[in-house]
């Protein structure tokens, strides 16, 4: 179950921004996950919430946007949604030139996170 | 007060960057990677045995580096073919990661080594997500297993630069459906290599080597409809500058 890893990824990125940012709890992150990307999402989500233990990103919100998985054959310009298991010969040609336009997505979007009152971000803290 | 930031990271960009560098130190001396993934017992090890052997007795400057949860016996089996070999035991984890390659490497990868092979931990979910520097990924699947593998693990299949098919030796007794398998790697990866081995009774005895060779020396390699999407956001680095978060901070802050 690779999902831990992904996890500690997320969360090791989100602490490099949000702490010399002077984030005090991070209260969201924001994941797209595309259809392809080889990420159980639920998997992903039991996880992430054991990864923010003691972290800044304790009790955070894990919210995961679906991406789904398009393609576009380069000599026929069919476009499809590829589904699950992927099509990604064209359904119309046969053609092998696929281009995928999205579904291997794993990204971070954004993240939300609340910081001490007043306070202007500093890069010095921690 | 509460913040939102943008910050629109590939969430393997570490890994990603690590890989990215490997491949660059590795190419500057002549080295090239490949990266084998099966389930576990699909053959990987044995395939390995021969094409190694092979390797040897060609004077082609090989080496293999061999990751599983438990026990030596791989490399133990590998060893056999007098070529250098290296056990990594992943300590519980179920895949390999770039990161961990680089302290493995250092000291006992031979410097004229020409092809480094990695036999990947027995598992075709994991290990498909991370890009170890390779230039020849390879996903085996062993005729016991059923044509319909490549669409139950389409990112291991999908992301391949070359398909193997093992224990072609024993096809027939357990009704292997050859062309039911090669429709279905075609459906998410149109247009890779298959080829049919056994370690058994040698067929395809040099494919993978010949194959790894030509990679090598710069011969191109399928790119995987899946490998081609387009990431407007994929950033190289991995670290952010926290500038740029205070630049989006201003823009963003509520
Ligand atoms: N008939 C036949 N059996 C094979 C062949 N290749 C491997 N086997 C058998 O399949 C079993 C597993 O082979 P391994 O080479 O250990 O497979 P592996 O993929 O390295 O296994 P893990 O490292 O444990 O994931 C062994 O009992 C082998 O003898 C083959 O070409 N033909
Ligand atoms: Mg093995
Ligand atoms: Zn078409």
């Amino acid at each position: 179950m690779h999902e831990m890893s992904i996890a500690l990824a997320i969360v090791d990125q989100v602490e490099i921004t949000a702490r010399p940012a002077g984030a005090r709890a991070v209260s969201s992150v924001r994941v797209q996950v595309g259809e392809l990307a080889g990420v159980v999402p639920d998997a992903l989500a039991f996880s992430f919430e054991l990864a923010c233990t003691e972290t800044v990103l304790e009790g955070a919100e894990l919210v995961m946007e679906p991406v789904t998985a398009r393609a576009r054959c380069g000599p026929c310009a069919h476009t499809w949604a590829a589904g699950m298991p992927p099509q990604l010969s064209c359904p119309v040609c046969g053609g092998t030139r696929t281009e995928l336009l999205s579904g291997r997505e794993l990204q971070i979007v954004s993240v939300s996170w609340h910081d001490a009152p007043s306070a202007v971000p500093t890069h010095q803290e921690r | 007060m509460c913040r939102v930031v943008d910050l629109q990271q590939a969430v393997l960009a570490k890994n990603d960057a690590c890989a990215r560098a490997l491949r660059e130190d590795l190419a500057a001396r002549g080295t090239a990677v490949v990266n084998l993934l099966s389930s576990p017992g699909s053959g990987k090890t044995a395939l390995l045995e021969r094409e190694l052997t092979l390797a040897r007795h060609r004077g082609v400057p090989v080496a293999a580096l061999t990751a599983d949860l438990a026990t030596e016996n791989d490399a133990r089996r590998l060893a056999r073919s007098g070529v250098p070999v290296k056990q990594v035991l992943t300590d519980g984890l179920c895949h390999l990661e770039a990161g961990m390659l680089g302290g493995h490497l250092d000291g006992w990868l031979p410097p004229d080594t020409r092809l480094l092979f990695i036999e990947n931990v027995g598992n075709l979910v994991c290990p498909a997500s991370y890009d170890l520097g390779e230039t020849l990924r390879v996903a085996l699947a062993s005729v016991t297993e059923g044509e319909d593998k490549p669409l139950k693990y389409p990112t291991a299949f999908g992301l391949a630069h070359l398909v193997v098919v093992t224990k072609s030796d024993i096809a027939e007794a357990v009704g292997f459906d050859e062309a039911a398998f090669r429709a279905n790697v075609e459906r998410i990866n149109p247009g890779v290599e298959i080829v049919c081995t056994s370690a058994r009774r040698g067929e395809g005895d040099g494919a993978l080597l010949d194959r790894a060779l030509a990679a090598r020396d710069g011969a191109p390699v399928h790119t995987p409809v899946m490998a081609r999407q387009h990431h407007p956001h994929h950033e190289p680095a991995s670290v952010v500058d926290p500038a740029s978060v205070t630049d989006s901070l201003a823009k963003s802050g509520s």
